[in-house]
């Protein structure tokens, strides 16, 4: 038994868990436990890597024929900046993927609205498949997919927080609205919180520092591997609605006999 | 909304170091039990003598809170001394203009090899020093040192004499990340006395250098005090109090501490406060749980045996191999120029790297790349 697969722009995934490659204690564990998750999609931030050195230490430990690089702009304060970095990484690393993330924030690295908006708009004439990072605003995931972005990537909560779904309730009306799948990217801190996204319809997952700070990254990878198909079969088999007061003795419809 | 100047007017000096010194346990208590958003009441208890005895505690919190926000890792910087010219007085500085040493400032080809020495050792991240003299060594000085730089590095910042907004912008253009200005002290009598002569004694031009450098719309801004000049948990109140107001005005920068403690160096004053090792790993663990994203900095003028341990409690970034006299890794190696101070931690970048590594650490060279900067 198993789940079905996600389909962005042209590929298909079998894992709906995407993972990042940052705060690893090393990149041989990073890539060891990626590996353990299955995960077919990894964002890596171009500013650490060398993007015209081939032998650069990251993207080696990245080169698995399941491994779809997703490169991300982390780092840019604008859409100009998010656009001439995007083409730079696209001439480099062969790949017109891209996570937008354009958080002039950098305490808490929220996302920027507008500059998102506005470079998913050009990034996407420029025939990127945007995948842009935003806080969980329905409407403004409703006009990223206008402008053509393959997917939307809401937050559940502050990046690196660990705090789970704390904008459950926009998530949901995001998940109901949306035309393109939805990726819960975020704040996502255990393999429940991964779980719950997927139950509620999320269509993938995105974790980093719940895997990489972990005491053993390999085997919380494959937790997380092992959560997100849960959550997702759940959806897909008609999770029952969960009844959380207890049902009136008597029927208030006995009446109509 | 008030300048920073007027904001430290109005919390005299005496007021604060007595508010910090009567904190209780109870207060720390309180501080300690929220999980988060802590505001600078707490941080005053968390750096006050009552705190002492909740070290443990605070270390495990602010281990915690530094490896979930920035995770296994420690950025890697190298200092780049290009000169140690100085029209400045400070009685704590082996620069200081009395000082009878031998003056250096590089030229095009020897900053080209130290750039050359420097990326060979590993570095990417570095941080371009100089004294404050103005007519050899000015905007147009460090413009030319950061084009030529340039070519050999991701992140370049810049820890020179305090200059104009609009000065700020010129560099930024070349390529200019971070600017690192220390206040030194808070305390404007006793900074006086330190800074008797030069452009650095003007102390209220001085505090309001990160002013500027918001204005100008740089990427990161370094603070701190020198340690040892006056008392050190009133200093570091003030210092977090100019952390959170820059914090507030200027959303888009970020900003990182650090915790120079007087070293010994030619012609040098006897610190007037001492920290000892102890209320060192106090502050670093107060800073975090006061401010989860603030970047923290330790240099090799601390210890080999005390930088093992702190990456660990809430140090974000190092130096490592470091020289402090311009020239140092490559031109002058045999200390033809006098360095600024004593560094304690004399391993080599890579010595550190097998260090963080064996302990589970990564050490993170690259974490920036110029193309992010249009």
């Amino acid at each position: 038994m198993k789940a079905s697969n996600l389909k962005i722009a042209d590929k298909i995934f079998q894992s709906r868990l995407f993972t990042g490659t940052g705060k690893f204690s090393s990149n041989e564990v990073m890539e060891s436990a990626i590996e353990a998750s299955a995960s077919e999609l990894v964002t890596v931030a171009l500013k650490r890597v060398n993007i015209n050195d081939k032998e650069d230490d990251i993207i080696k430990h990245l080169n698995h024929p399941r491994i779809n690089l997703l490169p991300n702009t982390s780092g840019v304060r604008s859409a100009k900046e998010a656009v001439f970095a995007a083409q730079l990484a696209r001439e480099a690393l062969q790949t017109n993927w891209l996570k937008l993330e354009i958080h002039p924030d950098p305490r808490y690295l929220l996302p920027d609205p507008i500059e998102t908006l506005k470079a998913a708009e050009e990034l996407v004439k420029l025939g990127f498949i945007v995948l842009p990072y935003v806080n969980a605003d329905p409407v403004l995931c409703k006009r990223l997919e206008e402008v053509g972005t393959a997917a939307v990537m809401p937050l559940g909560a502050p990046i690196g927080s660990n705090k789970g779904l704390k904008t459950i309730d926009m998530l949901q009306i995001i998940i109901e609205e949306s035309n393109v799948p939805v990726i819960i990217d975020a704040g996502i801190g255990a393999p429940s919180h991964a779980a719950l996204a997927m139950e509620l319809g999320a269509d993938a997952v995105l974790v980093n520092t719940a895997i990489a700070v972990a005491k053993d990254p390999v085997a919380m990878g494959i937790a997380f591997k092992m959560a997100v198909e849960a959550g997702r079969l759940a959806y897909e088999s008609r999770l029952g609605k969960q009844i959380d007061h207890a049902e009136a003795s008597s029927p208030l419809t006995a009446f109509l006999g | 909304m008030l300048d920073f100047y007027t904001l430290i007017k109005n919390n005299p000096w005496d007021e604060i170091k007595s508010s910090i010194y009567n904190k209780t346990k109870e207060d720390v208590e309180v501080a300690l039990s929220k999980g988060e958003f802590r505001d600078i009441e707490d941080f005053k208890a968390l750096i006050s003598p009552a705190a002492e005895g909740f070290l443990e505690r605070m270390a495990a919190e602010s281990r915690n809170i530094t490896l979930r926000r920035f995770g296994k890792v420690v950025q890697m910087y190298a200092p780049f001394y290009l000169s140690n010219e100085c029209q400045n007085i400070c009685t704590y500085c082996g620069f200081s203009l009395h000082n009878k040493i031998k003056r250096t400032t590089l030229t095009d080809a020897q900053i080209i090899r130290e750039a050359e020495a420097i990326k060979a050792l590993g570095y990417d991240h570095i941080l371009l020093v100089t004294g404050e003299a103005n007519k050899t060594v000015g905007v147009e000085y460090l413009q030319n040192a950061i084009r030529l730089v340039k070519p050999f590095f991701a992140n370049i910042s810049i820890e020179v004499q305090p200059l104009e907004q609009n000065e700020y912008e010129v560099l930024i253009e070349e390529g200019l990340y971070a600017v690192l200005v220390y206040q030194e002290t808070y305390h404007e009598e006793e900074y006086k006395t330190h800074h008797t002569k030069g452009k650095k004694s003007n102390f209220e031009y001085r505090i309001d250098t990160p002013e500027r450098l918001g204005k100008a719309g740089i990427h990161k801004i370094g603070l701190g005090c020198l340690i040892g000049l006056e008392d050190w948990r009133t200093d570091s109140f003030f210092t977090a109090m100019h952390l959170q107001y820059l914090e507030k005005k200027y959303w888009q920068t970020k900003f990182s501490v650090s915790f120079p403690r007087l070293r010994p160096a030619q012609g040098l004053l006897e610190p007037k406060s001492v920290m000892t090792d102890k209320q060192l790993v106090q502050l670093i663990c107060a800073y975090r749980l006061f401010n989860e994203n603030v970047e923290l900095s330790i240099s090799t003028r601390e210890s080999a045996s005390f930088r093992d341990h702190v990456y660990k409690l809430g140090i974000t970034s190092m130096s490592a191999g470091s020289k402090t006299n311009p020239g140092g890794y490559a031109v002058f190696p045999e200390k033809e120029s006098l360095e600024q101070f004593e560094i304690d931690d004399s391993r080599s970048p890579r010595e550190m790297e097998k260090m963080l590594h064996e302990n589970g650490y990564e050490a993170v060279w690259k974490d920036w790349d110029q193309m992010l900067m249009v």
